[in-house]
């Protein structure tokens, strides 16, 4: 990797990764191509494409805390986890009851950024490898969850449901509540003292704690966000379930596929470089696969099968000119 | 003077000793005694055997994991690799047991090919090893379940499961012996010779260590890792054969293999992105992971709890280990 580095400054164009607008127009391409060819036109229309997009808010609002992560030189293996963790305690607080919406949203934000500390503090304190810390901290979660719960746990009120099920005009509250937190994410990367930290540190960790710069922090931060993100993903699924149970998150396999549309978002998995853009695109790419399978009648195992070529090929399209070594 | 200076140099002496021992061993003889006393089953030569079988295959696949590791990557592609091992042994031998020795013949060359694909993708695409045996993962997973149709019907003729059942009668001293055993120190012997005793295995280690510089020394960094994945895949489909033997043909007999042999070398000290580690480390985690799992089934906790645990032994395990690295330096 360090052979890559130029003596002059790279020209400003080469800054910007080209894997968003690259993943934009192949996703929005496949999306066309194959309704086009299949006949089903219907799925160009209003419709069709809020569908598509509503397939994006799960893994899309997990996805951009994972980007933190992974800039900032980590990684997050605990977030399907959490996610199962979020969404059943929030059903089994709530009970159907709409008095307690805001309590147990407060509660399960809480809890998620309480996981972030403890996933930074493993991490950064006592200097295991985030690969490892996360894992442990997601074995943690998932048993204490499944010792208590065995299935769906409490409901949410009709109120909640609103979340995932409501729109403004024609687009949904929970798509334009991704797009909202994909800008705040974007703003806090590029404009905050923070976002500059956490490229520092994912780029050269030594390097940045030698200028000065607090990095257990940092990753602590950066975890933060993530759990949190995860927080909100499991809120929005038990809205959309209308109930919790210990297994959503790992069903959805939310821990690899969000770690594979950062990376094919263009994102280094090494740290230090790339954006909520990019991964927001990945996770289009990927929703465009489904629809698309789904409009081909593609079976659920070939479709597995298909899936995981996918992310190999997605990613080695631009990893695949990197001089010097990858492990 | 002199008796003071003998004792430092023997204390040093005693310290270094005490340094060189692996951990792991130290924390698995201290839970296997804990197991003991609940059991004493355990402490019969017939118990420890049953031990060492039950914890074969996770040894093996730890074993296999190690070179990936030590290399600096990691396969998480063996869980499924498992999977479709026991479950291609049921659709291939077709409940004919003439056609074991061919169908297991069969299941080492898939292994050879996923291996393959995985160092390819790895050392050609340079596509990071996480995300290369992420896709194999889904995409093999997805294979065993298209081959099986999804619900895998059958079972596994007798000299198919011989691997993880036979048992020799009558040995002496130690009583019984099953051939899992058998196979588990000959895979160890294996590994311990192509990672400690031949120059690929240096090369691993360097590789892993800095892999600039060890192409710079002269090392063909791509066969390296080719091999190093090619191995790990071989691991698990010696250990998918032996877990068709223990139990039926399920979909999900490899689910979370990966994750538990990642987790078995790093406790037995190997360090992750590569440059260090030994199979006695990594045999050591595997079967300290299993007394520990031994030793929680025997305190009444159910399945979920035991994941707790073994979250909290990992992230210890590895802060101790990161801790004494501190302090040694």
């Amino acid at each position: 990797m360090s052979d890559q580095q130029a003596i002059a400054p790279a020209p400003a164009w080469r800054r910007y990764s080209a894997a968003p607008p690259l993943l934009l127009v192949g996703s929005i391409l496949l999306y066309v191509g194959v309704a086009l060819w299949t006949g089903q036109t219907r799925m160009l229309e209003t419709d069709g494409v809020i569908g598509l997009l509503q397939r994006m808010v799960g893994l899309g609002i997990v996805a951009l805390g994972q980007t933190f992560a992974i800039i900032a030189g980590s990684i997050d293996l605990s977030v399907a986890n959490l996610i199962s963790v979020a969404a059943v305690l929030a059903s089994f607080i709530m009970q159907g009851r709409a008095d307690m919406m805001l309590a147990a949203v407060l509660i399960v934000l809480a809890v998620s950024a309480l996981v972030g500390v403890v996933n930074g503090a493993i991490i950064s304190r006592l200097q295991v490898s985030p690969f490892i810390a996360t894992l442990g901290v997601g074995l943690i979660l998932q048993g204490l969850l499944s010792a208590s719960f065995t299935d769906f746990a409490g409901s949410v009120p009709k109120e909640f449901q609103l979340v995932a099920y409501s729109t403004f005009g024609v687009v949904p509250y929970s798509v334009a509540a991704l797009f909202a937190l994909a800008a705040l994410a974007s703003f806090v990367l590029w404009a905050t003292r923070f976002g500059a930290h956490l490229y520092a540190v994912g780029g050269n960790a030594e390097g940045a704690r030698l200028a000065g710069i607090r990095t257990d922090l940092v990753t602590i931060g950066a975890h933060v966000v993530c759990s949190l993100s995860a927080g909100l993903t499991g809120l929005y699924l038990a809205s959309r379930l209308r109930s919790g149970a210990p297994w959503v998150g790992r069903d959805g396999v939310y821990d690899l596929e969000s770690i594979a549309v950062v990376v094919i978002g263009g994102t280094l998995l090494a740290g230090g470089r790339g954006g909520v853009w990019g991964t927001l695109a990945g996770v289009l790419l990927f929703a465009t696969l489904d629809a698309a399978f789904n409009m081909l009648g593609v079976s659920a195992y070939p479709k597995l099968v298909l899936r995981g070529a996918i992310v190999i090929l997605a990613v080695a399209v631009y990893t695949f000119r990197t001089r010097g070594h990858v492990a | 003077m002199t008796v003071a200076i003998q004792g430092g140099r023997e204390r040093a002496r005693a310290v270094a000793l005490v340094r060189r021992v692996n951990f792991a061993v130290v924390v698995f003889l201290a839970l296997y005694v804990a197991v003991g006393l609940l059991q004493p089953n355990y402490l019969e030569p017939a118990g420890a055997m049953n031990f060492l079988r039950r914890a074969a295959p996770l040894a093996i696949l730890a074993s296999g994991q190690l070179f990936v590791l030590i290399s600096g990557g990691f396969d998480l592609s063996v869980g499924s690799l498992v999977t479709l091992t026991v479950i291609g042994g049921s659709m291939l031998t077709a409940n004919d047991p003439s056609k074991t020795w061919s169908t297991i013949a069969a299941l080492y060359a898939i292994g050879l090919f996923v291996g393959l694909i995985n160092g390819a993708v790895v050392a050609y695409l340079k596509t990071p090893s996480i995300i290369a045996t992420l896709g194999t993962l889904l995409s093999v997973n997805g294979a065993a379940m298209m081959w099986s149709g999804g619900s895998p019907r059958g079972y596994l003729p007798d000299n198919f499961r011989m691997f993880g059942r036979f048992v020799f009668h009558d040995v002496p001293v130690i009583g019984i012996f099953p051939l899992a055993v058998a196979v588990l120190v000959a895979v160890c012997a294996l590994a311990q010779w192509g990672l400690h005793g031949t120059v690929f295995g240096r090369r691993v280690l360097a590789v892993g260590d800095n892999p600039r510089a060890a192409e710079l020394a002269g090392v063909r960094v791509e066969f390296v890792r080719l091999g190093v994945f090619v191995i790990s895949a071989l691991s698990a489909v010696t250990a998918g054969v032996m877990l068709g033997g223990f139990g039926g043909v399920s979909v999900d007999v490899g689910r979370g293999l990966e994750l538990q042999a990642i987790a078995a070398c790093v406790v037995g000290g190997v360090q992750l992105l590569g440059g260090r580690g030994t199979v006695v480390g990594a045999v050591a985690g595997a079967l300290t992971l299993t007394a520990l799992f031994a030793l929680l089934t025997l305190l009444g906790l159910p399945q979920p709890l035991k994941d707790t645990a073994q979250g909290f032994i990992l992230i210890a395990a590895v802060a101790i280990g990161a801790w004494r690295r501190r302090r040694a330096v």
